[in-house]
């Protein structure tokens, strides 16, 4: 199985994670993901018929906890480190233009 | 008493603010002074927090002097900055996180402080710990102590290099896929690797939250013990912290492993590794031997496998938690026009090549079509990798092998190929995907004088195991009280 990815689709997958890209990027990545990818379709080899997936290795289920209120942080430290804010509230640009 | 405080261990430096020979502030400022003096070039500090430190060592011999005790009492360690640090600035070596400042600690850092630690700064990573060189950090690189041509590993190269420079007795690192054994083996200290769950993972960054672990540089294993008493145990805030008991991890170093069953696998002993690093970890091996370990050949038959699958399964955790960067709440926003525009400038200008990279091999993989035949396939596959470790640990109690298949390469020289810089971590990646333990001792040195590591895995929660191996080897051998001359600094 070889793997070779186009420009389109690396841009694509670019617009999914909302990472702007130069055309030097775009070009670097479609061969450099094309790389990894082939070599990592040699996991397509192995035969995983009834082999369960493993996302998580502990061997914990439903970690529950009492829903107990409990102080967080106040505005001011929530709003600390924003670029920028407004009246106590995180400042965004118009959503709805596009 | 060594003349030079800041070469001391940390039990050592224990010993001696018990007995007066010397103070916290000494001691700190013994460590100040070292990484003024060489930083500028190792550079393994983003940022020094001299003043604070230097506060907190007072504090420390206030306690004392009043009859106080705790576990760390004014010992001065460092922080890899990808663990949050409550009004110090933390920027997991990314430009995206420049100026922030976490209105909190990680869980570990605070038990650290509890414990009577004096902060010394935050090292440098490879940006959000992806990477194995800490050339990928967004402000500059790390040099090895050894040889400030080369590299210290990574992503703990920071941390790694702070402790083998002597400018920290010790320091926090990370390890997701060998981030903490790598650089360690790279700088000749010790890389604990705790199992996942261990210790908690709140105030860590979160990169591949299925497979990230906190994790020691020390130089020796009673100090990497020291340490782990301090930060391992359940957290409330952090649910997939393991709610185990916690031992005394220093009541494990025995000295004795005889009759212990050390398994050596085929599969760590490669075509293409340095023929100095095989050397070197098959004459450790023999000297656990020696000391009355029972050596015992094992497979783990689908170790091959492990690069390609964690380059899926990271990489699409990654980009999910990475998913958060957007510019509104914290970090750099490249003030765009319309919100959209906005998300995807700030992301493509803050992050780095190697984190762009890996998001979008993390997207490509979850996205729709693509699911099965990546991510799920590879979910399948960490089964078999993680099946061929229990299989192994029925018939020993602890492996064997190298933690890294080269010596510290130069700066520059694998950049441009990241299948190769990848191919750093082969055997220390398995151990992520099945979530057991590992540690990283020196073992020996190549013949440019660079140090080698031996790798002793340990089974699920068997921390107690691979430090008592490790201990024993070192209490016959003195490879780990070499350290580098920095002479040409």
């Amino acid at each position: 199985m070889s793997v070779q990815l186009t420009e389109t689709e690396v841009r694509h997958v670019a617009e999914l994670a909302k990472l702007r890209l130069s055309d030097e990027e775009v070009a670097a990545f479609t061969h450099q993901l094309s790389a990894i990818l082939d070599y990592a379709a040699q996991i397509q080899e192995v035969d995983t018929s009834a082999v369960p997936p493993t996302p998580y290795v502990l061997p914990l289920t439903n970690v529950m906890r009492d829903d107990e209120p409990a102080p967080g942080l106040d505005n001011a430290e929530a709003l600390a480190n924003a670029p920028d804010h407004d009246d106590g509230y995180f400042r965004v640009r118009a959503f709805f233009d596009e | 008493m060594k003349s030079k405080l800041q070469a001391l261990t940390v039990h050592e430096a224990l010993q001696g603010l018990a007995a007066g020979d010397f103070t916290s502030v000494q001691l700190t400022e013994a460590c100040l002074a070292q990484i003024e003096a060489v930083d500028g070039q190792i550079r393994a500090f983003l940022q020094v927090t001299a003043e604070q430190a230097l506060a907190q060592a007072e504090a420390a011999d206030r306690r004392r002097a009043a009859g106080e005790t705790a576990p760390l009492l004014g010992i001065p360690l460092a922080i890899k900055d990808v663990l949050a640090t409550r009004g110090v600035e933390t920027t997991c070596g990314s430009r995206i996180l420049q100026g922030f400042v976490p209105p909190y600690s990680a869980t570990a850092v605070r038990r650290l402080e509890e414990a009577g630690m004096v902060m010394l700064g935050k090292t440098n990573t490879d940006e959000f710990a992806m990477g194995s060189s800490t050339e990928n950090s967004g402000y500059f690189p790390t040099r090895n102590p050894w040889d400030p041509e080369r590299v210290p590993g990574g992503s703990s190269g920071g941390s790694a290099a702070a402790v083998a420079a002597q400018e920290a007795l010790a320091a926090l690192g990370t390890d997701t896929g060998g981030s903490v054994r790598q650089p360690a083996s790279l700088c000749g200290v010790v890389g604990l690797k705790p199992s996942y769950g261990r210790v908690s993972r709140y105030g860590l960054v979160a990169y591949a939250s299925s497979l990230d672990q906190i994790g020691t540089l020390t130089r020796d294993v009673e100090d990497a013990a020291l340490l782990l008493n301090v930060i391992a145990g359940h957290d409330p805030l952090d649910s997939t912290s393991m709610p185990a008991p916690v031992p005394d991890y220093t009541a494990a170093l025995t000295g004795d492993i005889r009759g212990l069953r050390i398994g050596l696998p085929a599969e760590y002993f490669v075509e293409g590794m340095q023929p100095a690093v095989e050397a070197a970890v098959r004459a450790a091996v023999e000297e656990l031997a020696r000391l009355g370990a029972e050596i015992v050949p094992i497979h783990l038959p689908n170790t091959d496998k492990a690069l390609p699958v964690y380059y899926l399964v990271a990489p699409a955790e990654a980009s999910a938690n990475l998913a958060r960067y957007d510019g509104v709440r914290f970090g750099f926003s490249a003030g765009a026009e319309s919100m959209l525009e906005n998300f995807r400038q700030t992301r493509g200008q803050g992050f780095g090549p190697e984190v762009k990279r890996r998001i979008m091999l993390g997207t490509y993989a979850l996205s729709a079509g693509y699911y099965d035949a990546y991510y799920l396939k590879a979910q399948q596959v960490r089964t078999l990798i993680k099946r061929d470790f229990e299989e192994a640990f029925q018939q020993v109690d602890v492996i064997a092998g190298p933690v890294s298949p080269t010596t510290a390469f130069r700066i520059g020289e694998k950049v441009e190929n990241p299948i190769e810089m990848y191919l750093s971590d082969i055997f220390t990646i398995s151990v992520n995907l099945a979530g057991i333990c590992g540690i990283s001792v020196p073992c020996g040195f190549d013949e440019q004088g660079l140090p080698i590591g031996l790798q002793l895995i340990g089974p699920y929660l068997g921390e107690e195991r691979i430090l008592r191996v490790a201990h024993a080897y070192q209490q016959a051998t003195d490879w780990h009280t070499r350290r580098p001359a920095l002479a040409a600094l």
